[in-house]
């Protein structure tokens, strides 16, 4: 298949697997930033081909990890109020809130509806006049763009029974709290290609030069990957810092300027809470006032936070931080299978423990 | 002579009741449900064996002969939605996917019975069509439905119509098949390339506009097995049709109840360029989407040559191809090759595939 085959050719891929061996003096540690990355690093085996020479760490890039507990509680009890439909990608459906998941409510009436794109929900709140269709916006600066165009959609249609309830999350000031760790590993990053194909690439210059590391704009086919490791691992082997990009087909140093004016029209920065990490400042985005009839959050009463019970078990923060591998989890296959997961990495498809468990820890087993 | 005064009565003011859609009255063991038994029902399912209606009409059980050797039977209930999709449809698919259970399971399809549960306002024009696809599709397996049931129930309570079929069939006698027979060396074949069917229902039913839109796979197995069974007898050891769960489903089945691990290259697993497009872009693993008219063989080594010759001189399987082999039994029930030559462990799915977010 065009525009895949030819990033996952098998002999191009050993010979930068070899470079990469070749070119490192020492073990470094590089960041994949995003959950899509993490699981093509394992499904492709490139984390165990490089293991000698590279450590790699899966960073906070998966969209529905990092959505906060209390967010998805507030969407369980929004599902399960008289006349209110609750929408939202197939992702976010199984992820534990304190106590249950957006499926689990709707075995018990709630009304939930996957959806595959943000219009959709648009839609559903157009042929349900009588309900009011909430759209679970979660996801990085890659979803924003889609939730802003339905926002917009929504008002031009006029519709009054629409709203948002918006957890989008931006990457730097996640990346920035990371450095900012007293416990922080970190030597490069691999950055989201998928964010920067929205984002571009500017921004990173002032994090480059203000934290000192490298930072690959890399995509998510295997070779991808290895390109964009061969050029961190050269970078830190010549003690230089800059940022650089291997995906060019995809991403350009201004990114996509419709859909970043598309977000600014709609979105404004906010600090946001993160699951595992706390709040961040600027770390997320919330509707502009001209937006509020749709923003759940003021449509709503609000509701009492819960005490995360379940979440306390679960180590996802120290995972999404980078701080310890999937498998150094005591409750990784033990408590917390993706049949029974004791937090959200262990749900998604983009997850680092799913992914750890769906291709590494069942062969070592 | 003149002839009489002609006498001209009243019209009756009440018109004489045609429904354009399902009532619960066609459900009540009345006038209106033994006209949809006479008139719709019966006509669609006799186009292959006139005497099959008899039963259903007259609320009888079925009578058939007992034959030597052994009878096997299986049944299966259908919910697809939606009820039209491209490559088949929920009709169709209630015959060949009972065919199928029976034919993969070593057994010639003979009978089936028809189970339909209705909702009160499915159109006629609907039901209609639905009928028309089942009577043809049994035609096209030859079997004869022979007993049915018809229910309606209050709307809401189904979406639209549910179906159930039971297939009686008789087993082959060139040999038993199973996963019980599985060997260490065993070659892997599926019958054609995977995912379609899963695929076509998702697009449709979730309208993502893909063009052209993909078609189902679904069709009838009988014949690809039956020709397969003939001539390989013994050295057939095991066929499953891949449905739910897809190749995933019926590997980890395998290997739980053979104690083997199966191993697949990823190089080699036949798979269309649309539905390639479609799992890349939704974020599914072909190996994990359903087929309703693609089947997973387990053949001795020494028969590889004559499978593939005789399931690539049918149409249904003429893509047939070998995918993997068994092997001794090691600590994933499942692993792949993938492409840069790694093996990997091929994890079960929790519930329903979920596409990924970004």
């Amino acid at each position: 298949m065009k525009f895949v085959d030819e990033f996952r050719e098998p002999e191009l891929a050993l010979r930068l697997v070899a470079q990469i061996r070749e070119t490192a003096t020492r073990r470094w540690v590089l960041m994949d930033v995003c959950g899509g990355q993490t699981h093509s690093l394992l499904r492709y085996g490139i984390e165990l081909a490089l293991e000698e020479c590279v450590e790699l760490i899966h960073g906070p890039g998966c969209p529905v990890c990092v959505t906060s507990c209390e967010s998805i509680d507030f969407a369980l009890h929004l599902a399960m109020l008289p006349n209110v439909i609750v929408a939202s990608f197939g992702d976010m459906l199984r992820v534990p809130g304190s106590r249950e998941s957006l499926l689990d409510v709707r075995a018990r009436g709630g009304r939930v509806q996957m959806v595959y794109s943000p219009m959709d929900a648009v839609e559903l709140a157009k042929n349900h006049p009588n309900c009011k269709v909430v759209f679970f916006a979660v996801g990085f600066e890659t979803t924003a763009p889609a939730t802003a165009l339905a926002a917009l959609h929504a008002e031009q249609l006029g519709l009054d029974n629409f709203r948002i309830l918006v957890t989008h999350v931006r990457v730097l000031p996640a990346m920035e709290a990371l450095m900012l760790s007293p416990v922080n590993r970190v030597q490069a990053f691999l950055a989201a290609g998928h964010v920067c194909a929205v984002t571009g690439f500017a921004e990173y210059d002032a994090f480059v030069d203000r934290f000192r590391v490298p930072v690959v704009v890399t995509g998510f086919e295997p070779i991808d990957l290895l390109q964009g490791i061969v050029d961190a691992v050269q970078q830190l082997e010549s003690g230089s810092h800059s940022v650089s990009n291997c995906y060019t087909r995809s991403v350009g140093r201004q990114g996509n300027i419709n859909a970043q004016n598309i977000v600014e029209t709609v979105y404004e920065v906010a600090d946001r809470d993160w699951r595992g990490f706390g709040s961040i400042q600027k770390g997320g985005l919330r509707l502009r006032n001209r937006f509020e009839r749709f923003d759940a959050e003021k449509r709503f009463e609000p509701i009492a936070v819960n005490p995360i019970a379940s979440a306390n078990a679960c180590l996802s923060s120290q995972v999404l931080s980078g701080q310890i591998k999937p498998t150094q989890c005591p409750h990784f296959g033990n408590a917390c299978t993706p049949d029974s997961p004791l937090g959200a990495p262990m749900v998604s498809s983009e997850g680092a423990c799913a992914a750890y468990f769906r291709y590494q820890w069942l062969q070592s087993k | 002579m003149m002839p009489p005064d002609r006498i001209e009565f009243p019209t009756c003011p009440v018109a004489s009741v045609q429904h354009d859609r399902v009532m619960l009255a066609h459900g009540e063991g009345g006038r209106l449900m033994r006209q949809l038994l006479r008139e719709k029902i019966a006509p669609a399912i006799s186009l292959g064996n006139p005497a099959s209606s008899t039963s259903i009409l007259e609320n009888e059980a079925a009578t058939f002969p007992v034959l030597d050797g052994e009878m096997t039977i299986t049944t299966d209930s259908y919910v697809v939605s939606p009820l039209f999709f491209p490559g088949g449809d929920i009709g169709s698919l209630a015959v060949f996917g009972t065919v199928n259970d029976l034919a993969v399971s070593g057994a010639d399809p003979l009978w089936l019975t028809l189970g339909l549960i209705l909702e009160e306002g499915l159109p006629f024009e609907v039901l209609d069509r639905i009928l028309s696809s089942i009577g043809i599709a049994a035609k096209q397996c030859g079997v004869s439905i022979v007993a049915g049931d018809t229910k309606v129930v209050p709307k809401g309570v189904v979406d639209k119509i549910f179906i159930n079929t039971t297939g009686v069939g008789r087993m082959r006698d060139n040999g038993s098949l199973g996963s019980h027979r599985l060997h260490e060396g065993d070659a892997i074949l599926v019958s054609g390339p995977i995912g379609h069917h899963g695929i076509a229902v998702l697009a449709a039913r979730e309208q993502l506009g893909l063009t052209p839109p993909p078609r189902s796979d679904s069709a009838p197995l009988h014949e690809s097995c039956r020709c397969l069974h003939d001539a390989l007898g013994r050295d057939l050891h095991a066929m499953r049709d891949a449905t739910r769960g897809g190749v995933s489903a019926v590997l980890h089945e395998w290997s739980e109840a053979s104690s083997h691990t199966l191993k697949l290259r990823e190089s080699l697993i036949p798979i269309a360029p649309d539905i390639r497009g479609a799992c890349e872009l939704l974020g599914l693993d072909p190996l994990y989407v359903a087929n309703e008219g693609t089947f997973v063989a387990a053949v001795a080594p020494s028969a590889v040559a004559r499978a593939l010759k005789v399931l690539q001189g049918l149409d249904v399987s003429r893509n047939a191809t070998i995918i993997g082999e068994v092997a001794k039994k090691q600590s994933a029930p499942v692993i792949v090759e993938r492409l840069l030559g790694i093996w990997q462990p091929l994890d079960e799915p929790s519930g329903a595939p979920l596409p990924r977010i970004c």
